[in-house]
């Protein structure tokens, strides 16, 4: 009971600080221009504590102990690939979409190809990848405050629905710039405070770490299928997924220009360097004192139960309340971030020219949209761990919007045609290898890793599509494409005398 | 008395001719010159940018293929750590920070010569 109450405060703790940040920013929100982008005026500090908040999901808080807990070694490639996704982004894309002067993926499409076509092909895989995120913050969530205080299995996911969704009510994204900076600095702190003080008492007590025997200790010793393939797999959809991923993305256009995303993306490599150490000490010291999670529906929850399990009384459930507290920062801001991009997507394709009231009123309402589909669909149970769902929402970002990125950026052949074949190849099909390993009968052998890892053979098909397709339509190749190349990446202190590439900005 | 006036050769004005036209503008007009720029600026972007991810993917699938077909490193220990933890868990991610400063700063650099190239003549 009385661990149920420390959860609890937690969780209202979070709340009270995420509404009340949010609301800090609401004096300020003017323009629609703020509700998007926070009228890009955010320092590189605060923008990268606000990317690292938001891209440390449920999958990162919660779900890499369990899967550390479950298969070993070969789960330490999650956290690395989450990292070196941002340096990929910081090489490939960074500078150059920042100086795009684009909100989203579909606007980039918009601006480097002048196609409508493609334009929404990219919003609809903007949905796509944004509900799939989504869920798993939502189950993340229910199994989080059912796990810590009995609530019921549909509360979790709707506590955070109402939070975000009061938070872009009253703010759009410069309330959540903040809310987020805020919620980096709490994660962390949720995590290394347990993981010093488990840590130490691990040593005091002279205990052995967990036995080596089971090939657990080992590299490639998960005893899943051709787990080789499956982690270069997993590195690729990962390291090439986070630049396509939509509250990434919009993330960056709030840097005053493009030297200082690509500084925003180096400080947030360090940040999630530090916090990726955290999850390791939870995974091998929950295989220690939580065995009998490993492979079930409670190892995600591996990080919120350990800290009582190690510390029985006060101290344990002190800890178990501020893990709770992270894990509930996690959500909120994931969900936050992912809920304005979806929204921001849905509000401006869907909607027409209009005034600018009836416009933010437009977004608040693709909001409401945009975080209830996820929700119901959470509702329907999952049989994948948290950060296998998320790593499939890097799949399906990487066999898209990799390639239309890095080809519109350092290839001027690109074309519409290209571009569309390729974004609808990638989509299709590896929308169906998620499709089938989420919903799908059990597959064994290779098919099974072919389809739950995708990402190694689809990316490559996806270029080979979009290269050859726009080589075949050359008579496509935008006539403005100099223009355009020349903004993305030319230097601001070039870009005055330049002209302007508003073509798309509605 | 009047002071002294030296008079001196303006070598270093000399040297540069003055413009008739500013780079910027062959750029915005998008002349044979202006695309010539671009190219130069995009082709010394695309080697960094490339540079990092080679590292970047280079770095990752050594470690991965090391760690996984010199099963012996697993009873190597420091500190009581298996080697292969030591280098995916904690060692890859300084690497992979020093890759990205390196990255940011050629990048930079590249827009700097860029500029100049732009100012001058």
């Amino acid at each position: 009971m009385a661990h149920q109450a420390w959860s609890v405060v937690g969780v209202l703790l979070v709340t009270v600080v995420t509404l009340a940040v949010g609301s800090l920013g609401m004096r300020r929100s003017h323009t629609l221009g703020d509700f998007y982008v926070a009228s890009r005026s955010v320092t590189p500090r605060w923008n990268a504590a606000a990317v690292s908040g938001e891209y440390l999901s449920a999958a990162s808080f919660l779900g890499i102990a369990g899967l550390l807990l479950t298969y070993g070694f070969d789960m330490l490639w999650y956290p690395v690939g989450y990292t070196a996704g941002y340096l990929i982004l910081l090489a490939l894309v960074a500078a150059p979409l920042r100086r795009s002067g684009a909100y989203t993926v579909p606007d980039f499409a918009q601006i480097r190809l002048g196609s409508v076509a493609v334009r929404r092909t990219a919003s609809v895989l903007v949905v796509l990848i944004g509900w799939l995120y989504l869920v798993p913050q939502l189950q993340g969530a229910a199994l989080t405050l059912s796990a810590q205080t009995g609530a019921p299995g549909w509360a979790g996911g709707l506590l955070v629905c109402i939070v975000v969704l009061i938070n872009v009510a009253i703010g759009g994204m410069r309330s959540i710039t903040f809310a987020q900076a805020v919620q980096y600095w709490m994660k962390l702190t949720a995590l290394l405070v347990p993981a010093v003080v488990l840590g130490a008492v691990w040593h005091a007590r002279h205990d052995r770490l967990p036995e080596a025997a089971d090939g657990w200790l080992q590299p490639l010793g998960s005893g899943l299928e051709h787990p080789l393939y499956a982690t270069l797999s997993l590195i690729v959809a990962i390291c090439l997924g986070t630049m396509g991923l939509p509250h990434v993305l919009v993330r960056f256009y709030t840097n005053p220009d493009g030297r200082e995303a690509r500084r925003t993306a180096l400080i947030v490599i360090g940040l999630l360097s530090v916090f990726y150490q955290l999850p390791t000490v939870f995974g091998v010291l929950g295989r220690r004192y939580l065995p009998e999670l490993a492979g079930g529906r409670l190892a995600d929850a591996t990080v919120l139960l350990l800290p009582e399990r190690m510390l029985p009384g006060l101290p344990g459930q002190l800890l178990g309340g501020l893990v709770t507290a992270g894990a509930f920062a996690a959500f909120l801001s994931t969900a936050s971030g992912l809920t304005v991009s979806v929204a921001g997507v849905l509000a401006q394709d869907a909607g027409a020219r209009h005034s600018r009231t009836s416009r933010i009123n437009r977004f608040r309402g693709s909001a409401l949209v945009s975080i209830a589909l996820p929700y119901a669909l959470s509702l329907t149970g999952a049989r994948l761990g948290l950060a296998a769902v998320v790593g499939l929402a890097f799949a399906l970002a990487a066999s898209t919007f990799c390639p239309l990125l890095v080809l519109g950026i350092w290839w001027r052949g690109l074309t519409d045609v290209g571009a569309l074949v390729g974004l609808l190849t990638g989509g299709l099909i590896a929308g169906s290898a998620v499709l089938i390993t989420l919903v799908g009968p059990g597959r064994h052998g290779w098919p099974g890793v072919l389809l739950s890892q995708p990402a190694a053979w689809v990316v490559p098909l996806v270029f080979a599509v979009m290269i050859g397709g726009s080589l075949l339509t050359r008579s496509r190749i935008p006539p403005d494409v100099s223009r355009v190349l020349i903004r993305l990446h030319a230097p601001e202190s070039m870009a005055a005398d330049l002209p302007s590439l508003d073509r798309s900005a509605r | 008395m009047t002071a002294r006036v030296r008079i001196t050769h303006p070598r270093t004005t000399a040297a540069r001719s003055v413009p008739v036209r500013p780079p910027a503008r062959e750029i915005d007009e998008l002349t044979a010159l202006g695309e010539l720029y671009l190219a130069s600026l995009m082709r010394s972007q695309r080697r960094a940018a490339f540079a990092g991810c080679a590292g970047t993917i280079g770095l990752l699938l050594a470690v991965a293929v090391a760690t996984a077909e010199f099963s012996s490193w697993g009873h190597v220990t420091v500190l009581g750590i298996a080697l292969p933890w030591i280098l995916v868990g904690i060692a890859v991610y300084p690497v992979l920070g020093g890759i990205g400063f390196l990255a940011v700063r050629l990048a930079e650099r590249n827009e700097r010569a860029f500029a100049a190239l732009m100012h001058q003549r």
